[in-house]
């Protein structure tokens, strides 16, 4: 029945490819949520009013986080071929897509800690500076747990803008789905090859909002 | 003991320069239960604050217990805090937290050890009231058990002064007084001295020994809780003593019991203190041949003794009324003629 459907697909090429996309996402979804959570933090305590309020430092990173969030991710992807040739000496299979899909992803999700943290009460923190905490215990032990729903839900929706950009990765050859759809389905006109990856994109998608959405439930006690 | 000296606050605001703290010079004895009233923009939010290094003050000092709150920084400030503990108007606790694990916040910032920390936080808990919501997280709690835990946070470093910012001010009148119940229990039983600012006289009454009053970043009175009842000198403290005595002395009401009592005098009484105890109805009826009639009557108590007003109708001749209130005075009684109006 199913082979009748899907006569051109490879099964065990499909498998394959779904365990690099998976692979990719993972790797580059943790890579982005310590980065952006670093320069999610940075942008918070060095804008005004703030712990570290420093002009300089919150423009910079600011800026950063814009440009870096602005360029179109296939022309990212493209504009850092050097850079990811220099970091692996290749720019071919899972592993060289990540610079490129981490550097994307990071300064987007910073903006969204960056939302996360302005959205805790400011007299939390107050409470937290009159029991004589320490910068670093606040970041602790206040701003990371009392955002935690936040950041969680912030990390879902950027992981599946993940699973999208390693697809656009797969036209340079980074491998996964959209690799196989893109050589094997679109440019061998096999329709059959093209549904199966998309319905796998999909499947993967679901899994990561609906793992997403009960770690958001289980964090938030408000 | 707390010294404030000559403090000054002033914000600049790009264009222009605010001066929310001017020049206070305050003394706050050891043990003492001390208030700061005013309303908001008075600049008691940034006095109080200051008070714990959360604001620098533009010049001026503050002196803790010996150490200079206004000239210390860094790791030194920090541990001067664990000592100087704040509760909030909106109680400020970490949802994220249970109760418990709220009140060990303070006690993890201090560094104290696990197993001593579960035995202190026990202790408050149980001091506050709240044993058996130890698990539950804020949002399962009513505003004064929140506050409860704010409470028992504060105190978890055993701190010298607890300093009240409007901590009953986002609370209803009954659980209000059920929170100042628990600062006093806390200040007879501890010892702490107590700071606290507020907009609401009554919190004054209820439990505080003196009163500072605070009108454009200036103290522009300060005295004895019971003496600046009895004989408030600015305006703006016959404002906030009206708050709490209105109900009897409002113009309306003086207004109805002429109407009422068209013949005689009406004289209102204030008994202070031990006065408050003393028979001098008794003895005004025995040895004047005037007529009383007991029109209105309260009596309150604060830290201090009690402090009660009483409104007569006196009737007879102009001379025996002006005998018996010449008597009333001369007990030391204040006394005040309510002119028609």
């Amino acid at each position: 029945m199913i082979e009748s459907l899907f006569p051109n697909v490879d099964w065990d090429k499909m498998w394959e490819a779904t365990v690099e996309t998976i692979y990719m996402t993972a790797m580059s979804t943790l890579l982005t949520f310590i980065i952006g959570l670093i320069l999610g933090i940075v942008l918070f305590l060095t804008s005004l009013r703030q712990l570290w309020a420093n002009k300089i430092v919150y423009w910079l990173t600011g800026i950063f986080v814009n440009v870096f969030r602005s360029i179109p991710f296939i022309i990212l992807i493209i504009l850092l071929i050097p850079f990811t040739k220099f970091l692996l000496d290749t720019i071919r299979g899972p592993n060289a897509a990540l610079p490129a899909l981490v550097i994307g992803a990071a300064p987007f999700y910073a903006r969204l800690v960056l939302i996360a943290f302005q959205e805790i009460d400011k007299g939390v923190v107050e409470a937290a500076r009159s029991m004589g905490a320490t910068t670093w215990t606040i970041i602790r032990k206040v701003l990371l747990p009392e955002s935690k729903p936040a950041l969680i839900s912030g990390i879902t929706v950027t992981s599946i803008a993940l699973v999208g950009y390693t697809a656009m990765a797969g036209v340079i050859g980074a491998g996964g789905l959209g690799t196989l759809a893109f050589l094997d389905g679109f440019q061998r006109t096999r329709p059959d090859v093209v549904l199966m990856a998309t319905i796998l994109i999909l499947v993967i998608v679901f899994i990561i909002q609906w793992i997403g959405d009960a770690l958001t439930r289980k964090a938030d006690k408000r | 003991m707390i010294e404030l000296k000559e403090l000054t606050k002033i914000f600049d605001t790009g264009k222009a320069q605010l001066t929310a703290v001017d020049d206070v010079n305050l003394s706050i004895a050891d043990g003492e239960i001390f208030g700061i009233i005013g309303y908001s923009g008075a600049g008691k939010s940034t006095l109080i604050r200051i008070l714990n290094g959360l604001e620098k003050p533009t010049s001026g000092t503050v002196d803790i217990n010996g150490q200079i709150i206004t000239a210390i920084k860094g790791a030194e400030l920090r541990k001067a805090r664990q000592k100087v503990s704040m509760i909030f108007q909106h109680f400020n606790l970490l949802w994220s937290r249970t109760v418990k694990e709220n009140i060990e916040f303070p006690l993890e910032i201090a560094g104290v050890p696990k197993g001593q920390r579960e035995a202190k936080v026990k202790e408050l808990v149980e001091l506050v009231g709240l044993a058996g919501r130890e698990n539950a997280y804020p949002s399962q709690l009513s505003g004064g058990q929140k506050q409860r835990v704010g409470i028992a946070r504060a105190l978890a470093n055993d701190p010298e002064v607890l300093l009240c910012d409007e901590a009953t001010s986002a609370l209803d009148p009954e659980t209000t007084d059920a929170i100042l119940d628990l600062l006093v229990d806390i200040n007879k039983r501890l010892g702490l001295t107590i700071v606290l600012i507020t907009h609401e006289m009554h919190v004054i009454r209820k439990i505080c020994h003196r009163v500072a009053v605070m009108e454009g970043g200036r103290v522009v009175e300060l005295g004895d809780v019971l003496e600046i009842f009895q004989t408030p000198k600015q305006e703006i403290t016959k404002r906030f003593v009206a708050q709490v005595t209105e109900t009897e002395d409002s113009a309306e009401t003086i207004r109805n019991l002429r109407e009422l009592y068209p013949t005689g005098e009406l004289v209102k009484l204030i008994f202070v203190g031990e006065q408050a105890e003393q028979p001098i109805l008794t003895k005004l009826i025995r040895s004047y041949p005037v007529e009383v009639n007991i029109v209105q009557g309260d009596i309150s108590h604060t830290q201090r003794g009690a402090y009660g007003t009483l409104i007569l109708l006196l009737k007879g001749s102009k001379e025996e009324i002006a005998d018996a209130i010449l008597f009333l005075e001369n007990e030391n009684v204040q006394t005040e003629v309510m002119a028609n109006d």
